[in-house]
């Protein structure tokens, strides 16, 4: 266990306090708590910079199962340390923010926090696990805190709802990278993700490969919300808008991109895996961001956009994955889209972080989302209007923000598709920069939408449930912050390049490494008259007009029905499929024990025939059997006569009588068998089981003596024949084939010099075998007991009575 | 003999099964007393029958049946009478509390589906 793991476990520690702090200390807000946590975790991470920066790596291995080869290790890289900054560091001002907007008099904090701190533990493991296993335990704690923290406020209808919608679709997705992780397994023999970029040029000849590439890519689209899986993102926003800054757009929808990165390595070298990540992100953009226009609450705009931005991240990490095929090249232009994903993963978190927190404060300090009723706040909140602006302009693309370098470097590696001679990129590749360019006006509309629609034009302040005024200092820090590092980023983005994008780059493209090729992280404003700065213009200029004439266009999004949304699907295949279980399960579950009965008879000797058929079991030995006397078979008749009179008996009396019959004869050839105390034992126990029937049945008065007679029931007894049938080849089977000599023969030279006794049956039953004996005591105890209890307490309704 | 036994170990499955499948709680209890002498039998013929003499020490004896399946069917023998036993009286009070044996109508009602 090394600080790295603790590191790792330590949110998972913490939240184990929360609670009693909660309690104890009434008049502290718990987040003061809380946030001592990212705010270590972070200092410490900060610490590793100068490792990564130096393009070295800190592995750690906590032995977990060695024999299944599941072992904690921490892998700490560019890419991996990248996220866990963002985590720590998002992480600490959304529990600052969130001090000020959660209040300690009215909210379960304990809940909250402690599922947030469950979260961030989860996160890291998520990011810095270098075994798949140990990487999908924390990513499945991910899925699930993000489903506890949407259903925080668990008496509102949609919170339940948003929260078993996300959880449905994430898991439905983990689970299938799961199945992707096993494949990989099978393919390389390791669950290590270092060690199968090792083996890539072997998995991708592998019929394996391809299978394993789409489960591991479902389990990223799925939690990154791409499209089609995107519906669960907007339903999410039910959460306290903390949790929708922090899990719904800065770290937990990350975590599928993280995993497209982290996989780049073991897949990249695919065209199917550039054709469907790049595919999937580019049209994730433009449908997030053709959506956002419609909305009208602020985390709706807010939520598409997050999706749209995804897929804009997915889409440059399905470009960037070109890079790999032209490792001969000096000056590899291709690696442009995988910075840019990496730099503008960093600024999204940094702009989107802040309007969430902005949107947050809105409906705080007013009362509504609803940017119908909004407008004109900009006198009443100054502050926030700020924050609101930079942010939406860095989002739509504007210098001399953050925003506006990633989408030119964005552009850039759009264009670049257009050079690519590979996997039919020359005749398809076109669309790449064009639905990028339309999906960056529309997000240049929904960027003014959002921050004009809210603070400027008319105020209605009388439609407001609240009266609205600036939030208070505390509320303000922490999208101050993040909205200053927009700034700050875009002025001086050459801060990061070498600290984090590079040492990112290189863990997302290691082969290329490997090949001498060096990274270079140039993020600069001007790039003189190219075709990313027409592009740039030409979006402004038609931003503006689409969002001028904005109410004349917008019927367009009420053509497409309702009952053709992909929610419309979700909504009717979820109601299907539970109306289909519950018909099943009552067809099923008839409340009949016959009918349970037939089910367990009928599986048992479906399973055993058919292990005795395809094994060749059915063997039949006739060396060295036992002579057979004419009493015996006498006996043998006796016995078959019993058993068949009980099923023809009219009478409880013959019936019982003849189950006396069969164990007495039983104990007869127990006796032959050379069973002697076998056989006393039966003699007693048939003579006190039948007394003990004549007891229940017989001298009861008030059932009739006699009974009907059984009608035939044909299946009962196909049933009843078959079961016998298995039995009987069993038997044939078991006796004609051996295996092994008995272990009998240890008893037997024994039992004198260790047990000191010749009977040995009993030396065997008290002495060898002695605890078997003394827990089957046990059971005849219990069994007694709950005889008394039966025989002595009555239920209340008879004691009334 | 082996074979002979192997048969009646089927037959006594055979009844004990459809027993089993009745509606009638006693031929239910009946059926599970078939299938452990069913079960004793099938335990016992699996080693073999008669392969020497009773398993009790002497000292001209060099061959003895195997004890061990012996050891096991002894315990059976008890756990089944047990069980037998507490189905009986479970089956008695049943009658006593709800004035029926038949399985078909004991069946739990809609409401505590």
């Amino acid at each position: 266990m090394s600080l790295l793991h603790l590191a790792i476990v330590l949110p998972f520690l913490a939240a184990v306090f929360i609670p009693f702090l909660f309690k104890g200390l009434r008049n502290i807000h718990t987040g003061w708590f809380v946030l001592l946590v990212p705010l270590l975790l972070f200092i410490y991470f900060v610490q590793y910079l100068p490792v990564t920066r130096d393009g070295e790596t800190v592995t750690k291995t906590l032995e977990w199962i060695p024999s299944l080869g599941i072992n904690f290790i921490a892998h700490v890289d560019g890419l991996g340390l990248l996220f866990a900054m963002l985590i720590t560091g998002i992480g600490a001002l959304v529990v600052l923010y969130s001090i000020y907007y959660l209040a300690k008099e009215k909210e379960a904090l304990h809940n909250f926090y402690v599922y947030l701190l469950m979260f961030m533990g989860a996160m890291l493991g998520v990011v810095l696990s270098d075994n798949l296993i140990v990487l999908y335990m924390f990513w499945e704690f991910t899925s699930i805190s993000s489903f506890l923290l949407i259903g925080y406020w668990y008496d509102r209808e949609r919170s339940r709802y948003g929260a078993q919608k996300s959880m449905l679709i994430t898991v439905f997705g983990g689970l299938s990278m799961l199945g992707g992780i096993v494949l990989l397994y099978l393919m390389g023999n390791t669950f290590s993700i270092q060690e199968l970029i090792g083996l890539s040029d072997v998995l991708i000849t592998d019929p394996l490969f391809i299978p394993a590439l789409i489960l591991i890519l479902l389990g990223a689209f799925t939690k990154s919300a791409q499209f089609p899986f995107h519906i669960w993102l907007p339903d999410a926003m039910e959460a306290p808008t903390p949790v929708s800054a922090y899990l719904h757009s800065a770290t937990m929808v990350k975590a599928g991109i993280y995993l497209v990165a982290r996989m780049s390595p073991v897949f990249a070298e695919s065209g199917l895996w550039l054709w469907l990540v790049a595919g999937f992100g580019i049209f994730t953009l433009f449908w997030g961001s053709f959506n956002a226009v419609k909305q009208t609450d602020l985390k709706a705009i807010l939520a598409y956009s997050t999706i749209s931005q995804l897929g804009l991240i997915m889409s440059l990490l399905g470009v960037g994955a070109a890079a790999l095929h032209y490792d001969y090249l000096d000056d590899n232009i291709y690696m442009v889209a995988t910075i840019a994903a990496v730099f503008h993963l960093i600024n999204h978190a940094t702009f989107k972080g802040s309007l969430f927190m902005m949107a947050g404060i809105v409906d705080h300090e007013t009362g509504t989302r609803d940017i119908r009723k909004l407008g004109g706040l900009v006198n009443l909140m100054p502050i926030t209007f700020t924050i609101a602006i930079i942010g939406s302009f860095s989002m739509a693309g504007l210098p001399p923000f953050n925003g506006f370098l990633s989408k030119e470097m964005f552009l850039t590696g759009m264009l670049s598709v257009l050079e690519l001679d590979l996997f039919n990129l020359n005749t398809w590749g076109i669309l790449f920069p064009v639905i990028a360019w339309i999906a960056s006006v529309f997000t240049f509309v929904y960027s003014l939408k959002l921050v004009f629609k809210t603070f400027l034009g008319k105020p209605q302040f009388d439609q407001l449930p609240k009266k609205p005024h600036e939030a208070p200092i505390g509320m303000l820090i922490s999208p101050l912050v993040l909205i200053s590092m927009v700034v700050l980023f875009g002025f001086f983005p050459n801060l990061l390049s070498n600290s984090m994008i590079k040492p990112a780059v290189e863990a997302i493209l290691p082969s290329l490494v490997d090949a001498g090729q060096e990274v270079d992280v140039h993020i600069y404003f001007w790039h003189g008259f190219q075709p990313e700065l027409f592009m740039t213009l030409g979006i402004i200029l038609f931003g503006i007009v689409l969002y001028s004439t904005l109410a004349k266009w917008q019927g367009v999004y009420n053509r497409i029905p309702e009952r053709f949304t992909l929610n419309g699907l979700y909504d009717r295949g979820l109601a299907r499929s539970e109306s289909g279980g519950y018909r099943l399960t009552s067809g099923v579950m008839t409340g009949f024990m016959r009918t349970y009965l037939v089910y367990i008879f009928s599986f048992f000797t479906a399973i055993l025939l058919s292990t005795l058929i395809i094994k060749e079991g059915i063997v039949y030995d006739t060396s060295g059997l036992a002579a057979i006397q004419s009493y015996e078979v006498i006996l043998a008749l006796v016995l078959v006569a019993g058993a068949v009179t009980i099923l023809f008996a009219k009478s409880r009396l013959t019936s019982i009588v003849a189950l006396g019959v069969v164990g007495y004869s039983v104990a007869l050839f127990f006796v032959l068998f050379r069973a002697p105390d076998l056989a006393l034992t039966q003699l007693v126990i048939e003579t006190v089981t039948v007394a003990l029937f004549l007891l229940c049945f017989y001298h009861l008065p008030e059932i009739s003596r006699k009974e009907e007679r059984m009608r035939f029931r044909f299946g009962n007894a196909v049933l009843s024949v078959l079961v016998g049938a298995t039995m009987t080849l069993i038997a044939l089977s078991a006796f004609s084939q051996r295996s092994d000599e008995s272990i009998s023969q240890y008893h037997i030279d024994n039992v004198y010099e260790l047990a000191a006794g010749g009977n040995m049956v009993n030396v065997i039953l008290v002495d060898f075998r002695g605890f078997d004996t003394l827990f089957e005591i046990c059971v005849l105890g219990v069994g007694a007991l709950g005889i008394y209890a039966m025989v002595r307490y009555r239920t209340a309704r008879s004691e009334n009575e | 003999m082996e074979f002979l036994m192997c048969i009646i170990v089927g037959i006594l499955f055979a009844s004990a099964v459809y027993l089993i499948l009745s509606k009638s709680l006693l031929r239910i209890i009946i059926g599970t007393g078939l299938l452990s002498h069913g079960a004793h039998l099938l335990l016992l013929t699996m080693s073999g029958l008669k392969t020497g003499a009773a398993p009790v020490l002497s000292d001209n004896v060099t061959s003895y049946t195997d004890p061990l399946p012996q050891a096991l069917v002894l315990t059976a023998i008890v756990i089944s009478f047990g069980v037998t036993a507490f189905f009986l009286v479970l089956a008695y009070r049943t009658y006593q509390e709800l004035g029926t044996d038949n399985m078909e109508e004991m069946r739990g009602t809609e409401s505590h589906d």
